[in-house]
């Protein structure tokens, strides 16, 4: 049992920042660090930097772009990545499709989709919850009727995150109406150029345009836009939401976060000194950053576990990450929120690409806050990652 | 960064886990409690017998120099187990204080007693007024001739009722809580002067309220330097958490094992209550504050090879204070879903909800010792 990196992983880690200082553009981390939102050419200039330098798919087979880096270097990547920060390459894509396509496409699949992924010349989003299945996925309704060499979709699919700049879509869809829920629905793709696709935004409480309604109406899609087998999907579904365990945990964030909390906090005055000396304000940070270690460590342990003993069956310990990940974050911004006070107020009218910035960055306090509230309920919500443990760890 | 145990280690919970399985179920801990003193001389006989009371010592004192693994490997099972044998005492904190600050003649002297089981060990350290407060020390000790004269009242010293040797924190210098001016002695515990009080404590085990009035211990007793005893003392009570942080993670893990297998179990309404939701994601909550625990345990461990000391010292009040929470909430929330139960002597649940309370409350509890994180400036 040994708390330390090796050497050779600390030269690694020295490498990554290296990269990240020298390479993300400033432009783009100063939007991170003051949580205002990317356009969609600051985030393709940036991935494309990534890509260009092997990293865009690190933790792909090697076989089809992916670096071979054991756990502990995927853990190191992610880290600095996300205190860095710059943007983590687009999850929909690169850890959710991409992984899919090379585990159960066909070689005709992963030569027309897999290098466009990794160079995101597709900006790919997730057709999976709807309005009436969001926990309850299987249920889901949205069909695919097979005609001759073609799908015709119709249905409705919500929460679709940035499918406003989306080239591509994965979908879950039904295609047996009559089999059990879980066993009739199928892994299909298609363009969302495509006629008879319309993508509605939905304005969340931020007031920011992340998430979107899709209508599918009479989509023609060839059948050869199947991923794997027909009626197999949901199992791939699986897989999928399987496969990203630990960066789930956002340690790096909440970190990053906390630099960001005392900065600001030793600026901001209450009773004529800087918050940061206030005895109960820095008892609540030191709190956190408790949990954090511990959630850090946590993360460790799955990590070393995975590199260990292999990527085999999820880890249970991947909800707790979820779980107090998301717990952490949410403190985080309201840390943030209490440091500044009544200065959360003004609201920052800016587009959705942050290109009119008419605010200092404290404006998008309370925005990030209110935002945040999503970490606990998206990718699973803390009461489903809570039926996992009941399930797969206690056996309730 | 490895966090599996060498097979030497994996041994050695296998041992300890063994040894435990056959001797110490909860009928037989109650036995043991109504022995003399209120613990087994039989089962400490057994620990001496596996070498386990001499694993933290070096090889050329007589041990097996393992280290701090070792030691949380060893306390983890005895929290299991709700051991009642006074291992932190003599071993992590006796011995803590021989193998830190203990001369040649002083190691030689009381190691083997150690090892062999023959001889135990109480810190007396607490006072009326010092609280956590390490340094703040009324207990005096004044010079005579070659030797030391010791005057004062110390406090709840787990097994200071049986204890053969008494590891003592006086003032030999300045005021009450000034950092410097403090000393360790070692004190037999049947020297003249020394007067115990002994009673159970709320978790089952033995402690002593004990006054020194004029005790007379020659300059041998020191351990180190009189005027400059509190690193030390803080080092050692900094291992004696560590290894509390490990029993909890113990008691804390037993407790949920306990608490799921009566949530399958007991059943109202027609079936069993751990099919109702508000039950389940109670008990996933409790899995959470484990695993937590156990990161904190793991870190505070690992912590003992870190250079700096200051960072030494965070990292453990840190998991204290970790483990202060998730084992008020584990140990609470065994009870509510046990129910009534729960409640009564006669189930085990509600022992472990003690034990893990008795540890917050052993060398600083949860507030303290996030005000120490907080003091050193935080973790990240």
């Amino acid at each position: 049992m040994d708390l330390a990196f090796s050497k050779e992983e600390i030269a690694f880690r020295e490498e990554v920042r290296a990269f990240f200082r020298d390479n993300v553009p400033p432009e783009t981390r100063r939007k991170m660090v003051e949580g205002r939102h990317l356009s969609k050419d600051e985030m393709i200039a940036w991935w494309r930097i990534l890509n260009k330098k092997g990293w865009g798919v690190s933790h792909w087979p090697k076989e089809y772009g992916g670096t071979g880096w054991t756990s502990v270097q995927h853990y190191i990547f992610n880290e600095e990545l996300q205190m860095h920060p710059a943007p983590a390459p687009l999850a929909f894509g690169v850890s959710m499709v991409g992984p899919v396509i090379y585990t159960f496409g066909n070689e005709k699949q992963k030569q027309q989709y897999l290098p466009r992924i990794a160079n995101v010349d597709d900006w790919w989003c997730q057709g999976f919850s709807e309005p009436g299945s969001g926990s309850d996925l299987a249920s889901l309704k949205t069909k695919a009727e097979r005609k001759g060499d073609k799908y015709i979709i119709n249905g409705q699919k919500t929460w679709t995150t940035l499918a406003q700049h989306a080239d591509m879509i994965f979908c879950l869809c039904r295609t047996d109406t009559t089999a059990k829920k879980q066993m009739g629905i199928s892994f299909i793709v298609f363009s969302m150029k495509s006629k008879g696709v319309t993508v509605r935004p939905i304005e969340t409480i931020d007031g920011g345009h992340e998430v979107n309604e899709v209508f599918f109406d009479d989509v023609e899609v060839p059948v050869e836009n199947l991923i794997g087998e027909e009626n197999k999907g949901w199992d791939y579904a699986k897989f999928l939401l399987g496969n990203e365990r630990t960066g789930i945990a956002r340690v790096g964030v909440s970190k990053e976060r906390l630099r960001r909390i005392k900065d600001l906090a030793s600026k901001v005055e209450q009773n004529g000194k800087p918050v940061i000396e206030d005895q109960g304000f820095r008892e609540k940070l030191a709190a956190c950053e408790i949990e954090l270690k511990a959630l850090e460590l946590t993360q460790l342990r799955v990590v070393a576990d995975e590199g260990k003993h292999g990527k085999g069956k999820p880890n249970p310990a991947s909800s707790v990450l979820k779980i107090k990940g998301s717990e952490i974050q949410q403190t985080t911004t309201e840390l943030l929120m209490e440091v500044i006070g009544p200065f959360a107020a003004p609201y920052d009218v800016h587009g959705d690409d942050g290109s009119n910035e008419t605010m200092d960055w404290t404006a998008q306090i309370a925005p990030s806050y209110f935002n945040n509230r999503k970490v606990s309920i998206y990718g699973g919500s803390n009461e489903i990652q809570r039926n996992i443990i009941t399930k797969a760890v206690l056996g309730l | 960064m490895d966090f599996d145990l060498s097979e030497e280690q994996r041994l050695l919970k296998e041992s300890i886990d063994g040894l435990l399985t056959d001797s110490y179920d909860f009928d037989a801990r109650k036995k043991y409690q109504k022995e003399k003193g209120g613990w087994s001389k039989a089962v400490w006989g057994k620990l001496a017998e596996q070498g386990l009371l001499g694993l933290p010592f070096a090889e050329a004192d007589g041990g097996f120099g393992a280290g701090a693994v070792e030691t949380m490997i060893v306390m983890e099972a005895l929290g299991r187990a709700l051991v009642l044998e006074p291992y932190l005492a003599t071993v992590v904190i006796g011995g803590g204080f021989l193998r830190h600050g203990g001369s040649a003649e002083q190691k030689a002297a009381h190691i083997p007693g150690i090892i062999d089981g023959s001889k135990t060990f109480a810190f007396a350290q607490l006072e009326k007024n010092s609280r956590y407060d390490l340094g703040d020390v009324a207990t005096s000790a004044k010079k005579k001739g070659a030797g030391w004269v010791i005057d004062g009242e110390k406090f709840v010293v787990l097994n200071g009722e049986n204890a053969d040797t008494l590891i003592v924190t006086v003032r030999t210098k300045g005021g009450r809580r000034d950092r410097s001016g403090i000393g360790v002695f070692i004190v037999p515990a049947n020297a003249k002067g020394v007067t115990r009080k002994g009673y159970p404590t709320q978790d089952g085990l033995h402690a002593a309220d004990i006054t020194f009035t004029g005790v007379e211990v020659g300059a041998d007793a020191v351990i180190g330097d009189p005027e400059n005893g509190l690193p030390l003392i803080e080092r050692v009570v900094d291992e004696a958490r560590t290894a509390m942080c490990a029993e909890a993670v113990g008691a804390m893990d037993e407790s949920l094992k306990a608490t799921v297998e009566y949530l399958k179990t007991r059943k109202q309404f027609g079936v069993p209550i751990g099919s109702f939701q508000t039950l389940q994601h109670r008990a996933a909550d409790m899995f959470v504050a484990l695993e937590q625990a156990r990161s904190m345990s793991m870190f505070a461990t690992m912590a003992a090879d870190f250079d700096s000391a200051k960072e030494r010292a965070t990292a453990v009040a840190a998991a204290k204070v970790q483990i202060g929470k998730s084992g008020k909430f584990i140990g609470q929330q065994s009870i509510q879903l046990h129910g009534g139960i729960g409640m009564t002597q006669e189930a085990k649940i509600g022992h472990y909800f003690k034990r893990l309370t008795m540890i917050e409350n052993t060398f600083g509890d949860t507030d303290y010792h996030l005000r120490r994180v907080t003091d050193a400036g935080g973790l990240v």
